[in-house]
């Protein structure tokens, strides 16, 4: 038996093949969950060709974690395939180019920052609830932001507005009976790291930091920690930042 | 399989007819994706994800950025269907 074996999972963020939520849902349909997808706008054609490259296709749900009439109307357009869910995935982040330029980063840039990268946690559990019972596991990704990093600027911001809103979460959510945990995932090679301007800069640091090594093209390490998190293995964890960063975190300089 | 170049230019042009609405006939080899055909970054990893289902072959992430005419695509599709 898999280890998400009758579970219904939601699962955002999947543009590419290489996007770490396609390898959340690719593992957790190996593990015998049911995926459903969301994508938004003019991604919707990219996701819809990519969701053909997993084991079995899923659907996919049109969300803009922005635009509040999508969440408002999440939970009854999900209805049409399934009647609850066990798990979400919240794999999903971007900010302008303006915004990682810290001195310069107008509050425009800033915003959007904040509002599609950390907000969109609390906005997704909410239009997520109506389907989700005790049990149920809210899972999010983040870059480590107890440290200004090179090139991060206002996204490291963002997360750690992220991080604060996923206790919060934990804090409202519990009392209901579901979790939510994020995974601080080391640099991977996807579109939203290629984005970032000087991101090259973390990749070659990051091999040599890290006690077990780190490999930026695989994002199947942060995708287990997720799947783990998803599944009934941490019923006691939740507000909780798992860190699959092949250790660097626990370094010194 | 390796196709023809021909073979190869009719279905990307094909490709490049749904996402953008282009005339097929407009996709010539020596026209360029962002300059002649306007075609921006999502609509272009719209095109590399088609194209590579159609032509059953890989297009890596850091081989997109080289691919500026569709001679390009064209020429590196051929080359990996080998
Ligand atoms: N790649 C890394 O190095 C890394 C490291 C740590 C954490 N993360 C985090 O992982 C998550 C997934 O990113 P990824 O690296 O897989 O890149 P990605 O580009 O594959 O995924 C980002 C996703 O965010 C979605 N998105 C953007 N704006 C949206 C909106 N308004 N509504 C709904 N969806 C929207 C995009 O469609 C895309 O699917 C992000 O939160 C990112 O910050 C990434």
């Amino acid at each position: 038996m898999g280890l998400l074996t009758g579970k219904t999972l939601l699962v955002t963020g999947v543009l590419m093949d290489s996007s770490i939520a396609f390898h959340v849902a690719r593992l957790a349909q190996d593990e015998g969950a049911t995926v459903i997808l969301t994508s938004f706008g003019r991604t919707m054609k990219i996701t819809t060709a990519i969701a053909k490259r997993l084991p079995q296709t899923p659907p996919v749900v049109e969300l803009d974690v922005s635009n509040q009439e999508h969440l408002d109307t999440l939970a009854g357009r999900l209805g049409e395939h399934t009647d609850r869910l066990d798990g979400v995935l919240h794999s999903i982040g971007f900010a302008p180019q303006g915004a990682f330029t810290f001195l310069e980063g107008s509050w425009a840039d800033v915003s959007t920052a904040v509002h599609v990268s950390a907000y969109s946690l609390k906005a997704l559990a909410v239009a997520a609830l109506p389907l989700m019972g005790a049990g149920g596991s809210i899972v999010g990704l983040t870059f480590d932001a107890r440290y200004a990093w090179p090139v991060y600027d206002w996204m490291g911001v963002a997360k750690a507005a992220f991080e604060a809103t996923n206790r919060y979460c934990a804090r409202d959510l519990g009392p209901k009976g579901v979790r939510c945990n994020l995974v601080a995932a080391g640099p991977i090679r996807t579109t939203a790291a290629k984005s970032i301007p000087g991101f090259e800069t973390f990749e070659r640091v990051w091999g040599d930091r890290a006690p077990l090594g780190w490999d930026v093209h695989d994002a199947e390490p942060a995708a287990r920690a997720c799947v783990a998190l998803l599944s009934d293995w941490f019923p006691a964890t939740t507000g909780e930042i798992v860190h699959v960063d092949g250790g660097v975190h626990a370094m010194g300089q | 399989m390796a196709q023809s170049t021909q073979e190869i230019l009719a279905g990307l042009a094909e490709i490049v007819n749904e996402e953008t609405g282009l005339d097929p006939a407009s996709v010539e080899l020596d026209k360029s994706f962002t300059d002649d055909l306007d075609i921006d970054s999502l609509s272009m990893m719209t095109i590399v994800v088609n194209a590579e289902d159609k032509f059953g072959v890989s297009i890596p992430d850091d081989e997109v950025k080289n691919l500026k005419t569709v001679r390009d695509a064209v020429d590196f599709i051929a080359s990996a269907q080998g």
